[in-house]
C-alpha cells in the first residue's frame, strides 16, 4: 500500500491519532536495549497501550506458570493482516506482536498490585520474524533487553489463597526460536484465525470481525474455523483437550516443529491416531517415559506418558521442556478427563 | 576484538576472519556462556577456558559455522548437576558446528543434542553421569537427530539411561574412535541411513552396538550401515532403562543387535565376553499400525568377526533353555528367523527382501517365521554356515572435506 493510500485508509477510519509507535526502530537491525524506545506503550509502566496498539485475547492460551498475559498487536499505519486457514494470520512487515507477562500479588484480586515480569516482542522484519525479550525492572519503569534469558523469583497468592513461590524463567533468544520455528521460519503461534475467533476476553466483540471492520484484517470467510476454549465447560472435553494440546504442545509437536522427530503431532485436527499419541510407543523419551508404554493409553490416564510428562516438574521428564516451572493442575485435569473418555 | 575482526573480514574480502571469544568459568557462567553462544558470528570460535562451569539451565547454539571448544574433556567441564530446566545440556540447531575438547556432566536430560544440523561434529568429548549407571540419569549422551553429515570422533560416554551415543533419523554418519561404557545401549543407530561405525569400544553396557528401525517416524526404513573394527566386549550390565523405552527390551549380555533394518554389514569386529548373543538379528516385535514400516532385518551380512567367551549366560526369555539345548553355549549369531509380517490394513504377508548371510559363525535360527510370534513358539536350530552369498557392501561414508579438516584442526 502506498503512503497516500495509507493516509486515505486512516482518514476513512476517522480521527485516528498520529501513531506513537516508532515503526522504524522496530525494523532496525539492532534491537533497542530498552523497551521504551519503541513507543509501544503510552505510559512508562507498560500498562497503557499506545495509539494503534490493539489488545487481543485467545480462546485457548499457552500456560506459563499461571502468569497473567496481556497481548497486543501493532501493524504499520495503513497495513492489514491477511486471513490464513492454518497457522498464524499473515501479518505485514513492520508488525510487532507484544506479550507482557505479569503476576498480581493475589490472584483473588487480579487487578491490584500487578507486577510486570517481562514483555516479549515478535517483530516482522523483511527477512522474517525476530523474537526479543525485555525484563521489567523492580521499579516497574523500564524493561531491559535480555537475550540470554533470566530467572526471576516470583511470589503470589493463588486463587485458593495459598502462597506460591516460583523461579520464573525468561526464555533466551534460542528458546524463543525453538518454540516459534516451523521449518526454516520463525512464526507467531497464538494469533491464528481459530484462536482469535471469539470475543475479546471471551465476551466482547468477535475479534476477527472487529479487526475486519477496522480495516486491519482481510479475507475472513463467512464461517472461519474456531478453536475451542479450553476452559469452556459447555464444550466437549475432546475439543477442549485437543485445543489445549495444540496450543501448549503443537508448536513443537508438529511435522515442521522442533519435536518433529518424535512422530507425535498434537494439532487439534491431526487425523492419525498413532501420531496423536494413541497407542504410540515412545522413541527418544528416555526416562521421561516414566515406566509407561504409550504416549496415550486410551481410557487409562495413569498409563499415559503424555500426562506423566505434563504433570512433572523435573527437567528431562517434564513437557514442555521450558516455558513453565510448575505443572498446570487444571490443564492436567482436562487431559486426564480426555484420555479417560477415549475408547 | 569482534569489531576489528569484522572489519578485517570486510577489507580482506576473502574468507571471513573468525573471531575467538573466550569464556571463563565463575559467577554468571550461565548468562555469559549463553550470551556468547547467541552473539557468536558464523566462523567464530568460542573458547571455554579450563575449569568447572556450574550451569542452572540448558545451553543452546543456533549460529552456523561456530566451534565450541574447551581445554580438554578432563579440564573444561560443563556441570549440569544443578540444572533446573530444559531437556539437554547443550543443544545445537545450526549447520557446520563443531563441539570439541570438553566434558558435559550430569545433564538432567540428554548431554549434547543436535537437531536438524547439516555438518555437525562431536570431537574429543566426555559425557558422563558421574554417579554411575542409574535409571535417573539422562537418556542420551551424544544425540544427533534429524541431522546430516554427522561426525562423532573420540567421544567417551558413561552412564546414559538409554544410549551413550545415539544417532536418530540422520544420514551420512561416521562414529569412530569412541568409547561407550556403563550405558544401557553403548552406541545406537536408529532410523538412519548410511552410517559407518568403526574403531569404537563398547564395553560394560547392557547392549554394545544397536542398529534399530521403529515405526511412525518422519524418517524410517533404516539402511546401509557398516559396523567394523569395533571392540564389543562384556556388555553384561543390568538393563536400567525405564520401561516403555525400546532399549528396555535389550537383554543384558548383547554384543551387537540389529532390529528391522536393511543392508547392515557387520565385519572384522572383536566381540568377546558378552553373556548372551554376540550378534542378535531380530524383527520389531510389537504390534504396529504404520503401513510404511518394514519390521524385518534383511540383507544382513556377518563376516570376519572374531568371537570369544560369548553366549554362556543368556538373559533373554528362554535363553538359558535354548543354550542348554545347543550344548550350554549359544553360537555367536542368533536370528529370530522371522521372514514375514502382515501389512496393517492390507492383510498381506510380506517376505523379507534380502538374505541373512552369516559366514563366520554357526547361526542359531529360532524359526519364529512371522512377526509378533511368541518366543514360546520358537523351534531353535543351529544352521551350518551358509555359503557366502553376494551382497553388496554399502559404500564407505565420505564426509565433506571441510568437515574432516575441522576435525583435524584444533
Amino acid at each position: 500500500m502506498t503512503r497516500a493510500a495509507g493516509l486515505v485508509a486512516l482518514l476513512l477510519l476517522g480521527a485516528a491519532p498520529a501513531p506513537q509507535v516508532d515503526g522504524a526502530r522496530l525494523l532496525a537491525d539492532d534491537p533497542a536495549p530498552l523497551l521504551s524506545a519503541y513507543g509501544l506503550f503510552a505510559d512508562t509502566g507498560g500498562r497503557v497501550p499506545a495509539a494503534g496498539v490493539t489488545r487481543y485475547t485467545l480462546n485457548t492460551p499457552l500456560f506459563s506458570d499461571y502468569a497473567e498475559k496481556f497481548r497486543y498487536v501493532w501493524m504499520p499505519p495503513g497495513t492489514s493482516a491477511a486471513y490464513a486457514d492454518d497457522g498464524a494470520l499473515t501479518f505485514p512487515v513492520g508488525t510487532a506482536i507484544v506479550k507482557t507477562f505479569a503476576y498480581p500479588a493475589d490472584f483473588r484480586a487480579p487487578n491490584a498490585k500487578l507486577r510486570l515480569i517481562e514483555t516479549r516482542l515478535l517483530v516482522r522484519r523483511a527477512t522474517g520474524w525476530v523474537p526479543l525479550s525485555y525484563v521489567w525492572n523492580a521499579a516497574q519503569t523500564e524493561a531491559v533487553l535480555k537475550r540470554a534469558g533470566a530467572r526471576v523469583p516470583v511470589a503470589f497468592v493463588d486463587t485458593r489463597g495459598a502462597a506460591q513461590q516460583l523461579d520464573y524463567a525468561v526464555p533466551n533468544t534460542n528458546q524463543c526460536k525453538q518454540c516459534h520455528q516451523q521449518g526454516n521460519d520463525v512464526t507467531p503461534i497464538g494469533p491464528t484465525a481459530g484462536n482469535l475467533n471469539g470475543g475479546l476476553d471471551g465476551h466482547g466483540a468477535n475479534q476477527l470481525m472487529a479487526w475486519t471492520a477496522a480495516g486491519r484484517l482481510t479475507g475472513v470467510p463467512t464461517t472461519p474455523p474456531r478453536l475451542a476454549r479450553w476452559d469452556d465447560a459447555a464444550a466437549p472435553v475432546a475439543a477442549r483437550a485437543r485445543a489445549y494440546l495444540e496450543v501448549n504442545c503443537g508448536h513443537c509437536h508438529s511435522r515442521a516443529g522442533f519435536a518433529s522427530n518424535s512422530g507425535l503431532y498434537l494439532q487439534h485436527d491431526e487425523p492419525d491416531p498413532a501420531h496423536q499419541g494413541i497407542g504410540k510407543r515412545p522413541v527418544a523419551a528416555g526416562r521421561g517415559s516414566g515406566e509407561l508404554d504409550f504416549a496415550i493409553a486410551s481410557g487409562n490416564p495413569d498409563a499415559s506418558i503424555l500426562l506423566h510428562r505434563m504433570a512433572s516438574n523435573e527437567p528431562g521428564v517434564m513437557m514442555p521442556q521450558f516455558g513453565r516451572t510448575v505443572a498446570h493442575k487444571e490443564g492436567v485435569a482436562l487431559i486426564r478427563a480426555y484420555i479417560a473418555e477415549l475408547k | 576484538m569482534r569489531i576489528s575482526a569484522f572489519l578485517l573480514a570486510v577489507v580482506a574480502s576473502g574468507p571471513a576472519v573468525a573471531a575467538t571469544i573466550t569464556v571463563a568459568p565463575g559467577g554468571d557462567a550461565q548468562e555469559r556462556l549463553q550470551t556468547a553462544l547467541i552473539e557468536a558470528k558464523p566462523g567464530d570460535r568460542l573458547q571455554l577456558s579450563a575449569g568447572r562451569y556450574a550451569l542452572a539451565g540448558g545451553l543452546s547454539l543456533d549460529v552456523a559455522g561456530v566451534t565450541v571448544a574447551g581445554a580438554g574433556p578432563g579440564k573444561t567441564i560443563l556441570d549440569f548437576s544443578g540444572q533446573k530446566g530444559e531437556g539437554e545440556g547443550l543443544l545445537v540447531t545450526s549447520n557446520d558446528v563443531v563441539v570439541r575438547d570438553l566434558a558435559v556432566e550430569n545433564a538432567k536430560g540428554n548431554g549434547i543434542k543436535s537437531k536438524g544440523s547439516d555438518g555437525i561434529s562431536f570431537l574429543n568429548l566426555r559425557v558422563e553421569w558421574t554417579g554411575g549407571p542409574k535409571a535417573s540419569n539422562g537418556a542420551y549422551g551424544v544425540y544427533p537427530v534429524s541431522s546430516k553429515h554427522v561426525l562423532i570422533d573420540n567421544v567417551f560416554v558413561k552412564g546414559a539411561s538409554d544410549a551413550g551415543i545415539y544417532v536418530g533419523q540422520s544420514q551420512q554418519i561416521v562414529v569412530r574412535n569412541s568409547h561407550a561404557t556403563g550405558n544401557v545401549a553403548g552406541i545406537e543407530i536408529e532410523n538412519s541411513y548410511n552410517a559407518d561405525v568403526h574403531h569404537n569400544v563398547a564395553t560394560g553396557n547392557t547392549g554394545g552396538i544397536l542398529v534399530f528401525d521403529l515405526p511412525d517416524l518422519p524418517q524410517q526404513g533404516g539402511h546401509s550401515i557398516r559396523l567394523f573394527d569395533n571392540e564389543v566386549t562384556a556388555n553384561n550390565h543390568t538393563n536400567f532403562a525405564g520401561r516403555g523405552n525400546i532399549v528396555a527390551s535389550v537383554p543384558p549380555g548383547t554384543g551387537v543387535m540389529v532390529m528391522a533394518n536393511r543392508n547392515v554389514h557387520i565385519f572384522d569386529n572383536d566381540i568377546a565376553d558378552n553373556g548372551g548373543n554376540a550378534i542378535m538379528l531380530v524383527a520389531y516385535r510389537n504390534a504396529f499400525t504404520d503401513r510404511n514400516y518394514n519390521p524385518l532385518p534383511r540383507s544382513i551380512v556377518v563376516r570376519g568377526n572374531s568371537y570369544s567367551g560369548n553366549g554362556a549366560a543368556p538373559k533373554f526369555p528362554g535363553g538359558a533353555q535354548i543354550a542348554a539345548a545347543v550344548g550350554g553355549t549359544l553360537p555367536a549369531v542368533m536370528w529370530d528367523g522371522v521372514t514375514a509380517f502382515s501389512v496393517p490394513g492390507g492383510g498381506l504377508a510380506v517376505k523379507a527382501d534380502g538374505a541373512i548371510v552369516v559366514s563366520d559363525s554357526p547361526l542359531l535360527n529360532l524359526n519364529l517365521k512371522t512377526q509378533g510370534a511368541s518366543p514360546d513358539t520358537a523351534r531353535p536350530e543351529v544352521a551350518m554356515m551358509p555359503a557366502m552369498a553376494s551382497a553388496r557392501e554399502p559404500a564407505a561414508i565420505v564426509l565433506p572435506a571441510a568437515q574432516e579438516a575441522r576435525a583435524k584442526g584444533r
